[in-house]
């Protein structure tokens, strides 16, 4: 039974970075129809530019990750800005192709400054230290990542619900056209979305830096959160939520189980499984195509 | 440009007596090629040669059925472990061993056909992603495939003839990819061919004609991985040695990189694009000993960047490739191809 609950609350809090990354892409989605491959390289160069403001300029840890925030920001609202948004009225395969694209150019840039070589984030909480609740052991950085996911999401509810940019957004995700018509530049503010999806993917980044930091590290978090925003629907916040802590407590079960060797890969045929009963995600209303 | 006024002249595989002239130029040149050029030209014709088979066949799927895929490089794996199995533990002989290999790809390809039927968009493109790597992860657990360790590739001998160096086996890399580009070339003309198109264009619209989407579209995942897996298993003889880390989730990119550079819905286009790319893939692999290029970056990497990540590059050449054809030319080398025909063709005015 403690077996049990350990496996999920591990798996909570590893679907927590999931979350994270899995909302930057409905965000994303909603706003511009674009399925988001470039999420976790959007996240994994602020988070090696936080490890630069330290160790190149011996800023404070809190400095740093305030820097790769805002940096996430703009880097955001700057991809938008330069390339997707040049793009001439594209289908889906060519908004997956430029994201794509941006991925490989942004991984290349990070892999050739940083090299192969192993390096270690500094954090002010130790990776190795944890507390117990009635027999199940959680690090404090899990709890600091599952803390993290939850407040973004209270954060990203109030912002659609009560501010002016939030309503904003929601009006250009359900007609841009009328939402044109009212006066909003939904250019702008799909710009804006981007920003604010990198941020979010930011802080999952920056929260699995003292664990493991490489060049490849976003992929695997990006691929299971998108993995997740399937699962929920693509276009549902708190779908892509639900499907993000399913996949980590999934994968915990079956490591602990069935077979540690395909833990990996088991969130693959969650999805598959999921999409063959319900092919547009368990959140979304099925989307009919008119003709 | 030039009219076309009846079906038979769509459907002619040489439209004029100059393409027939062009066509001959080539095989001609493909015959003399391994007496023309050195052994290390040799053996990059035969990884272009299976490439261009690949990119065809996911042309057929990518740029003619309009259904995305980024787990190719696990019909490639696929392709490549079937027939080294069968050749050393079944004993068959190397053809009858790539073709069953293509079919068992095939097979694979209609299963992961059946949940593409309902799927489309993102949705299919993260379950095919999810199919890629899950192959090869399951692939690298078996032990009968040599698990982590890889395989080794059993002599290759052909009623009777040993082929053991490149130049032997360039015919036979020909002689295949030859046959398949035009046997997609043919497929694309005939009532396959325009379902596959039909279905690109407006599935329901197509359905409503009378096209059965379950048959075609499964065809069209089958046919692609029968490609992908006919192309694993001559790649397999190119290397003479696998491992799972070959087939990763960047070979899958990689081969639609190809296919978009290329030009979808061609078969030109993707061959052009098989060319260029895998050229300019050999040739990023040791970046730093190309002329001129290789002295600045390696002073640029040592000043700014790292030396242990220069081969990185390369990513970013593909990535900038991939942003620049879909924003600059969607239709890849064959739109250029086309526009500077047409420019030319009505040239002062």
């Amino acid at each position: 039974m403690i077996d049990f609950l350990q496996m999920i609350i591990s798996g909570i809090a590893v679907g927590s970075s999931y979350a994270l990354m899995a909302l930057g892409m409905v965000l994303i989605y909603k706003a511009s129809e674009v399925p988001n491959f470039v999420q976790g390289e959007m996240a994994l160069l602020p988070v090696f530019i936080a490890y630069m403001i330290i160790h190149s300029y011996g800023q404070s840890v809190f400095a740093a990750f305030f820097g790769a925030l805002a940096f996430a920001m703009l880097l955001g609202c700057l991809l938008e800005f330069i390339v997707v948004r040049r793009a001439k009225n594209p289908n889906i395969l060519g908004l997956i192709i430029i994201t794509i694209g941006l991925e490989m150019v942004l991984l290349g840039f990070v892999s050739w400054k940083f090299g192969a070589d192993q390096r270690v984030m500094p954090f002010p909480i130790s990776s190795y230290s944890s507390v117990m609740f009635g027999g199940v052991y959680i690090s404090i950085l899990d709890l600091l990542t599952l803390v993290a996911a939850l407040v973004i999401m209270t954060g990203l509810f109030f912002f659609f619900r009560f501010s002016k940019l939030g309503v904003a957004m929601k009006a250009t995700q359900q007609n841009e056209t009328a939402a044109r018509l009212m006066g909003i530049r939904t250019n702008r503010v799909k710009m804006i979305t981007w920003g604010i999806s990198a941020t979010v993917g930011t802080v999952a980044g920056l929260l699995l830096a003292p664990v493991f930091m490489e060049p490849y590290m976003m992929w695997d978090p990006m691929l299971k959160g998108f993995a997740a925003a399937v699962i929920g629907g693509m276009t549902s916040l708190p779908g892509a939520v639900f499907g993000a802590y399913i996949v980590g407590i999934v994968e915990h079960l079956f490591g602990g189980y069935v077979s540690m060797e395909y833990k990996a890969v088991v969130a693959f045929a969650v999805i598959v499984l999921v999409l063959c009963v319900k092919p547009s995600g368990l959140f979304a209303r099925h989307y009919v195509k008119k003709v | 440009m030039d009219m076309k006024r009846s079906y038979y002249e769509d459907i002619r595989l040489f439209p004029s007596c100059v393409t027939v002239f062009w066509a001959v130029v080539l095989l001609a040149f493909l015959l003399a090629y391994p007496f023309l050029f050195k052994n290390y030209y040799v053996y990059m014709a035969n990884y272009i040669a299976i490439n261009i088979i690949v990119v065809v066949g996911l042309n057929l799927l990518v740029g003619y059925t309009g259904q995305i895929s980024l787990g190719h490089a696990g019909f490639y794996a696929i392709g490549a472990y079937a027939t080294i199995t069968l050749m050393s533990l079944a004993g068959f002989p190397f053809l009858a061993a790539l073709i069953c290999a293509g079919l068992i790809a095939a097979a694979f390809g209609f299963l992961l056909g059946l949940p593409a039927l309902r799927l489309e968009g993102p949705y299919l493109a993260i379950a095919t992603l999810g199919f890629g790597v899950t192959i090869t992860t399951i692939i690298g657990r078996i032990e009968m495939l040599g698990g982590r360790q890889g395989l080794h590739a059993p002599d290759l001998v052909i009623m009777g003839y040993p082929l053991d160096t490149d130049r032997q086996f360039y015919y036979l890399v020909m002689i295949i990819t030859v046959l398949l580009v035009l046997f997609a070339r043919n497929v694309t003309k005939t009532k396959v061919g325009r379902a596959f198109i039909a279905i690109r264009d407006a599935h329901i619209a197509a359905e409503t004609m009378g096209v059965n989407l379950v048959l075609y579209k499964t065809m069209a995942f089958a046919l692609s991985a029968f490609y992908a897996g006919v192309a694993g298993g001559l790649y397999a003889f190119v290397l003479r040695f696998i491992e799972p880390g070959l087939f990763s989730l960047f070979l899958s990119v990689f081969f639609l990189t190809m296919a978009v550079a290329g030009g979808l819905g061609s078969v030109m286009g993707p061959i052009a694009g098989a060319i260029v790319l895998s050229f300019l893939d050999l040739q990023l692999r040791n970046i730093l000993s190309i002329p001129y290029v290789g002295d600045w970056l390696r002073h640029l990497s040592a000043s700014y960047f790292s030396l242990t990540g220069v081969s990185n590059i390369q990513f970013i050449v593909f990535g900038a490739i991939l942003i620049a054809i879909m924003l600059f030319e969607p239709l890849g080398l064959y739109g250029l191809w086309i526009r500077t025909k047409k420019y030319w063709k009505t040239w002062p005015f």
